[in-house]
């Protein structure tokens, strides 16, 4: 557990950290999908907890008071809610940047031409696969993938820009040259490629997720030669999993430095998985303004700047560059959030960890765990 | 998206529907925002992209900065044409027509 004196922990100001840039805004964990990768909690938040309309509105003026650029329409299933198209244009109203997360298949043409209207900006719409049979076997939704490539036509027919989200893991990753040319195809602008990351749901299904390292050197070839070949056509976003990279990613730009989450019942995170770290307490916009959290919320404050890390990460000279990685997880894998993120070639456990993960990556894939709501878990991983 | 844009001083330079050209109140700051994608802009940039309108030629765009700050055209021109380049390299701009 945490032995830091939460009594002197150094506020965002103190920091010299500024408004967040952007907000992530979770509106509803509810979702037809069942992505055994999703980035949700285990613990869904339920349909009668969710912010209501005005209380979105709400946040959204702080943010925009703040000086916040950015929004991200998320969830589960954005599109779930009656309201989207209010939440919508007050963003667009205020002058956030408006950007929906959404797989789509719930949408059709004349929602979204409301929402251009409305003042949308750019649409995320994400995939499962290129193969239609396996795409809707990993959603967990049958007539998924069709549906989601009518609905990305629409998207182009409505002149809304067009990213698509291909997360890739060993079920699919011999996809990934049709991905890209599926990006190609659509008419996108901007596809992501990324990797699973391993915590929450994707953590109890690593086994069924993680590639080999070998599977892993291919697709970067692939996509650094799609790079080049691309260029000026197609924008390329590449994550690679952090199990096998020397260092860690600098998550979320370091912790509650750059941007902030939300989740449905308005809990204010510093990053989506941060509800898996069980002694965090985050504050609420029901009871405080989003400023205040920002600066003083100590979910934030516990892990902000370097003051808290131990060695190896303390004395280590990228620790302004990475932030000593993943808090989260720190937290699946160590079992304590402050530890230096296994994925980091430097920390104590990261051989042990990795050299599992790899072998897993060897054996046949397990059976999926579906992201539902209410599943529970024998043994926690 | 299209093909690789060269700036010469005839192109009539535009921002693609997803890239914004903005200012923050909050912070009084101009920014480029995509999607994932934010740029801080320097008080050049700043000058040369509020004359970014889909009509203007990156030539007449160079001769009202050269006017207004007195500067000589040919010299801006290269800095509005490097510019342009630049961003058009990474997507924030496009050529209208
Ligand atoms: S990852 Fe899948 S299950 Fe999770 S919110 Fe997205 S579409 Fe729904
Ligand atoms: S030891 Fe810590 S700071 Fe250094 S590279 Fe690894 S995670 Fe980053």
């Amino acid at each position: 557990m945490d032995d830091i004196n939460k009594t002197k922990l150094k506020k965002a100001s103190e920091h010299g950290i500024q408004a967040p840039l952007a907000l992530l805004a979770e509106l509803s964990h509810r979702c037809p999908l069942q992505c055994p990768y999703c980035s949700n909690p285990v613990q869904l938040e339920k349909k009668t907890g969710e912010l209501t309309t005005d209380e979105w509105k709400s946040v959204v003026d702080q943010a925009v008071e703040m000086g916040m650029h950015q929004i991200h329409l998320s969830g589960g299933e954005p599109t779930v809610r009656h309201d989207l198209e209010d939440i919508v244009e007050h963003c667009t109203e205020k002058g956030l940047y408006t950007n929906l997360i959404t797989s789509g298949v719930l949408l059709n043409l004349d929602r979204l031409k409301k929402l251009e209207k409305l003042g949308l900006e750019h649409v995320q719409l994400s995939f499962q696969d290129t193969d239609t049979e396996n795409a809707d076997r990993i959603g967990g939704f049958k007539g998924g993938h069709e549906k989601k490539l009518e609905v990305a036509k629409w998207v182009r027919e409505v002149d809304l820009p067009l990213t698509c989200n291909c997360v890739v893991h060993r079920q699919n990753i011999d996809n990934l040259e049709n991905f890209i040319q599926m990006a190609l195809d659509l008419d996108a602008e901007r596809v992501e490629i990324a990797q699973v990351q391993y915590y929450g749901w994707a953590l109890k299904n690593r086994a069924a997720f993680i590639p080999t390292p070998e599977q892993l050197d291919h697709a970067t070839e692939i996509v650094e030669k799609a790079r080049i070949d691309l260029k000026g056509k197609l924008v390329i976003d590449y994550v690679i999993p952090d199990y096998y990279a020397k260092h860690p990613k600098n998550c979320m730009g370091g912790w509650g430095r750059r941007f902030l989450n939300m989740n449905p019942k308005g809990d204010v995170l510093p990053c989506h998985a941060a509800e898996t770290i069980p002694h965090l307490k985050f504050d609420n916009v029901r009871e405080k303004s989003l400023k205040w959290i920002w600066e003083n919320s100590e979910a934030f404050n516990l892990y902000r700047g370097t003051d808290w890390m131990p060695d190896p990460c303390k004395s280590c000279d990228r620790k302004e560059i990475d932030w000593g990685g993943c808090r989260c997880q720190a937290m699946a894998l160590t079992g304590d959030a402050k530890n230096t993120d296994p994925a980091c070639s430097i920390s104590p456990l990261h051989s042990e960890i990795f050299s599992m993960a790899a072998e897993e990556a060897r054996r046949a894939p397990p059976e999926f765990i579906y992201r539902r709501y209410g599943v529970r878990f024998n043994s926690p991983i | 998206m299209t093909d690789i844009l060269k700036i010469n001083e005839n192109i009539i330079p535009k921002f693609p529907k997803h890239v914004k050209f903005r200012f923050n109140k909050a912070r009084k700051e101009w920014v480029i925002l995509a999607p994932e994608r934010l740029v801080k802009l320097d008080p050049i940039a700043v000058e040369i992209l509020q004359l970014v309108d889909g009509e203007k030629t990156v030539k007449i765009i160079a001769s009202e900065l050269s006017k207004k700050f007195n500067a000589p055209e040919e010299t801006i021109l290269t800095d509005v044409k490097e510019m342009l380049q630049d961003l058009s390299d990474k997507g924030f701009i496009q050529e209208n027509g």
